[in-house]
Order: C-alpha cells, then sequence, then structure tokens
C-alpha cells in the first residue's frame, strides 16, 4: 500500500515537473502542473511520517504562493503569449538537455540500489507536537533570528512597492 | 480504528451532508421570504403535493442536469471542464475531520464518531480550504470572459487575504487548549471552570465558598475567545464568498463573477459547493467554539456515569450517541441560521472595503489576540501554581 502510494506520487510529482517547463506555449499549464507537483510532494511527505511538513507544503506553495503565480500570470494576461524564445537559443537547449541527462542518471543508479527497507521512524516523529517541541524548545534562537529576517524582507518590500518616500 | 467503524461514519456523515445541501436550497428561500415578508418556494409539487416547498430542490436538481452545457468559444477546455469539481471537492473532503459525536463503545465495537481523526485536524481543514482557490479563480480565466477574468482576480485576491487572517485568528484557541486535533478541543470544551475563581486566588473570598464554586460556565471556545470567534466567522465566510463578501460574483458590476460561463449542473456545482461550505463553516464552528456534540455543563463522562445503571452499557452508549449528533447538529443548524441571517441582512462590501477589513482590521487584531492571550495563559499558570 504504502509501496503503491509511493510510486503514485513520485510519478505525479515527476510527470508534472516535466509539465511545468514542458508547456512553452501556455503559462497557466505551467502553473497548474506545479500545483499538481507541489500536491504530490506533500503526500511523499506524508508517507515519510512528516505530516506537518506535507500540510504546510500545501498550504504555503501549493495554497498560496501558486495562486500568487497565477494570479499574476492572470493579471499581466500572459495568455498565448509564447516563451521568451526559449526554443530558439542552442546554449538553452544544451543545458537543458544536460541537465535532464545529468537527472536521469541519478534517477537510474538510484533506482538500480534496489528496494531499501522502508524507514522505520516513530509515529510521533512529524506530529505538530514534535516540529512544535522543535522549533519553539531547541531551536527557539533560530526561529528568531529567521524571524527578524522575514521581517527585514517585508519591510523593504514595502518601501520598494512604496511609489513615493517622504 | 477498524475499517467498519470508519465506514460506519462515513455513511453517517455522507447521509448527514448530501441531505443538507438540497435542503440548504430551500432553508435560504424560505429564510430570504421570512425576512422579506414573502411567502418563498411553494409552487413545485408532486401531484399536488408541495410539502411547503421542500420540492423544489429535486425541481432545480431536474432543470439542473437538463439543461444544456455549453462550452464557451476560446475556452480552456481541459480547465473549464475540471473547475467547477475542485470547487466542489474540498468542502466536502473538509468534513472528514470535523468529529459530530465522541468515542462510544456498544457491542464490543468502538465508534469514534469522526471519519479521520487526525493530529493536526484543523491544519488539514485550512490545507483543503486553501485549495478550494483554485476551482472558482480557475473559472473566471478558463470562460475567456472578461467579467469572469475581473471576478477570478478579486476571488483569488480576497480568498488569500483572508485565508491569513482564517489561520491566525484561531491561533489563540489552540493556545488555550494546546492541541490541534478536534476531538480533543470537543472533550476540552466539555470542562468548566469557575468564572469567579480569580477572586479566590486574590484573596478576595475563601477557599472553597460556595457560591464561587457553582457558578461555573463550560469551557466554550466563544466564552474563552469571543474575538477569535467572530474573527474566524468572518474570515470563513469571506473565503466562502457568500454575501456581504460576495463581490467577486457581484451581479450588479460584473454579471456574476468568476463562474459566468457555466450552465447547467456545473454552474449547479458551484452553488452546491457553497451551501455545502457553508455546513462545513457551522460544523466547524460548532466543533471548535461551541462546545461540539456536547450539552454545556454535562459532559460525555457525566452522561455515560449517568446513563449506565439505568440501561446497561449497549444501550446507554447508543443514547448517548444519539443525543451528541443530534445536539451537534442542533448547533450546526443554528449556526447556518445565523449565517444567512447576516446573508439576508448586510449589503454587499465594496471591494476596497474587503480587502480593509482583512487586512487593516482582522489580521492586526488576531495578532494582537494571540499577544494578549499568551500573557493571559501565562499569569493563569503563574497564579494556579501558587
Amino acid at each position: 500500500m504504502r509501496m503503491a502510494l509511493f510510486w503514485i506520487f513520485s510519478v505525479a510529482a515527476l510527470g508534472s515537473a516535466v509539465g511545468v517547463v514542458g508547456n512553452v506555449r501556455n503559462p497557466i499549464n505551467s502553473a497548474l502542473n506545479l500545483v499538481v507537483s507541489m500536491l504530490a510532494l506533500a503526500g511523499l511527505y506524508v508517507l515519510l511520517e512528516a505530516q506537518f511538513i506535507g500540510l504546510i507544503q500545501v498550504m504555503v506553495y501549493a495554497g498560496a504562493i501558486v495562486v500568487l503565480f497565477l494570479f499574476v500570470i492572470m493579471l499581466l494576461n500572459l495568455r498565448g503569449s509564447g516563451a521568451p524564445n526559449a526554443e530558439t537559443q542552442p546554449l538553452v537547449k544544451l543545458a537543458g538537455t544536460a541537465l535532464v541527462a545529468g537527472g536521469s542518471y541519478f534517477l537510474v543508479r538510484v533506482l538500480a540500489t534496489g528496494r531499501a527497507p522502508w524507514p522505520d521512524v516513530d509515529p510521533d516523529y512529524g506530529t505538530t507536537r514534535a516540529i512544535g517541541e522543535a522549533l519553539y524548545g531547541d531551536y527557539v534562537l533560530a526561529v528568531q533570528v529567521a524571524g527578524v529576517l522575514l521581517l527585514a524582507g517585508i519591510i523593504a518590500a514595502v518601501v520598494l512597492a512604496k511609489k513615493r518616500l517622504e | 480504528m477498524a475499517l467498519s467503524t470508519v465506514f460506519v461514519a462515513l455513511f453517517i456523515f455522507a447521509l448527514v451532508l448530501l441531505v443538507f445541501a438540497p435542503i440548504m436550497t430551500w432553508v435560504e428561500r424560505k429564510q430570504s421570504a421570512l425576512m422579506q415578508d414573502r411567502i418563498g418556494a411553494n409552487r413545485a409539487n408532486i401531484a399536488g403535493i408541495t410539502v411547503l416547498g421542500l420540492i423544489h430542490p429535486l425541481a432545480d436538481v431536474i432543470k439542473m442536469i437538463t439543461k444544456e452545457d455549453t462550452m464557451p468559444d476560446g475556452a480552456h477546455r481541459f480547465v473549464h471542464l475540471i473547475s467547477p469539481f475542485i470547487a466542489v471537492a474540498p468542502a466536502i473532503i473538509s468534513f472528514a475531520v470535523i468529529p459530530y459525536g465522541g468515542t462510544y463503545e456498544m457491542w464490543g465495537a468502538k465508534f469514534t464518531l469522526c471519519v479521520a481523526d487526525l493530529d493536526y485536524g484543523v491544519l488539514f481543514l485550512f490545507a483543503i480550504g486553501s485549495i478550494a482557490t483554485y476551482g472558482s479563480m480557475l473559472a473566471g480565466w478558463a470562460g475567456n470572459n472578461n467579467f469572469g477574468m475581473l471576478g477570478s482576480i478579486r476571488v483569488s485576491a480576497q480568498m488569500i487575504s483572508y485565508e491569513v487572517t482564517m489561520g491566525i485568528s484561531v491561533v489563540a484557541l489552540f493556545m488555550i487548549f494546546g492541541t490541534l486535533r478536534l476531538t480533543e478541543m470537543g472533550l476540552a470544551q466539555q470542562e468548566t471552570f469557575r468564572v469567579f475563581g480569580f477572586m479566590e486566588h486574590l484573596g478576595w473570598v475563601a477557599r472553597d465558598t460556595g457560591w464561587v464554586n457553582a457558578i461555573t460556565l463550560p469551557m466554550w471556545g466563544i466564552l474563552l475567545q469571543p474575538l477569535a470567534f467572530f474573527m474566524f466567522l468572518t474570515a470563513l465566510m469571506a473565503e466562502n464568498k457568500r454575501a456581504p463578501f460576495d463581490t467577486p460574483e457581484g451581479e450588479s458590476e460584473i454579471v456574476a463573477g468568476y463562474f459566468i460561463e457555466y450552465s447547467g449542473m456545473k454552474f449547479g456545482l458551484y452553488m452546491m459547493g457553497e451551501w455545502i461550505e457553508v455546513v462545513v463553516i457551522s460544523a466547524l464552528l460548532t466543533a471548535m467554539f461551541l462546545g461540539g456534540w456536547a450539552l454545556p455543563w454535562l459532559s460525555d463522562k457525566a452522561l455515560i456515569d449517568f446513563l449506565l445503571p439505568r440501561f446497561g452499557a449497549n444501550i446507554a452508549n447508543l443514547m448517548a450517541m444519539v443525543l451528541g449528533v443530534s445536539v451537534f447538529l442542533g448547533k450546526v443548524v443554528a449556526l447556518i441560521f445565523f449565517q444567512m441571517l447576516i446573508r439576508w441582512s448586510m449589503p454587499r462590501f465594496r471591494y476596497d472595503q474587503v480587502m480593509n477589513l482583512g487586512w487593516k482590521i482582522l489580521l492586526p487584531l488576531s495578532l494582537a489576540n494571540i499577544v494578549v492571550t499568551a500573557i493571559g495563559i501565562l499569569i493563569v499558570q503563574e497564579v494556579v501554581a501558587k
């Protein structure tokens, strides 16, 4: 059951990831593929007992960030404008081919190592409580620093977005 | 939980939900009629029997299914096809984590009346809810219609904005109950607290004063976090895009907004999604703020202890279960009524008002609420520890 789900999610994640870069005609199609990819990744997280991260993946990436992508695409009305000459640049083609070849090589190698046993983790490993204790107990300083960093980012964004500053 | 009990839970939930959705159309019509001093739906009949207009939902469904299903020129066919389903599915799925009863043991089986009792229950709801945005957003875009497009943009902006408030406003509640699991929240709300207990700690009255011990209130979320309740309700209603938050489908400006290009049952699915969402909102608020399936001052344990010697374990549990589900449904119906009351008495917000309310009022308030609650919890812990 777990193995079957793993394969379903993996194939969905990889397939839609290819769809993201492959859809050069319509940016909305790319964005939709990205959503599927995000959801499949969330499924993989849940399979790995990291339910909290899986849910945050759905909430933040699939539910908010890609919505913003779509929002921008719709607002700028990029529909049918075509890709910015990705097909005509040989260097881009070469880089893409190399990337795919390299990725496939590693994929094949990983698959060739055979079926590793499913990791046997504690069922409480990825629960909200465990994550909360880790974040606000062991790593509270790191969380604070990240918070300050994000605050700086928000302030910077507000300053940049403001048309004129007094 | 055994598979068979999951099926029992699923069965009851499907029954409730599927019965609720069509009846909602009737409730909405009848209530608006009541509020506007009209008679309301009363014409549809089977051989002259109208049953207070309850035939209307049936007539509606037949009409919608037999209508022509149109596909506009230049539409994105696939997206146009799947959008209604993306819109309606999250509403149905989110019911899975809402407990509509406690845990009951009878005839050797254990029934937990919650389809999926997840550790991260509320988060699951938020995650599923955030997917619902796509259903509305893509609909307007896929139809190749400028009004639809405007609706889409409004819908996405509105839903993203209110998702933030929705998540943050209930953090204070999580802090009090210390859990995201909705069944545990339900159990926690069956406890009571002494309203004037603080006077004892301050030394104003002697310990174990009779009247201080006597005056108790159930630990319902709405009593502990009244501000959070109203902010959460507002955010949920804005997420559901119903009046007064229905700018994305504002008839007077953009015809029908994002679902302008839909006809027949696909249009019907959007309507159904909204109504199911109303039920889900009510159920969620009941589970989190209104004490869930329990009557005030009557915990599951007290109830079973009362019934057990009189009826035996099986019947006592069955009676407790029936009572629990009925109480839950009663609260849900009351909240549905309340939501419709708001819908028919408030004018539609202007678009900038919707945004101002979300970002400039609700978000700062909900953040402040967290800080105040944290200080409150700290004080209570310090005082009680002494």
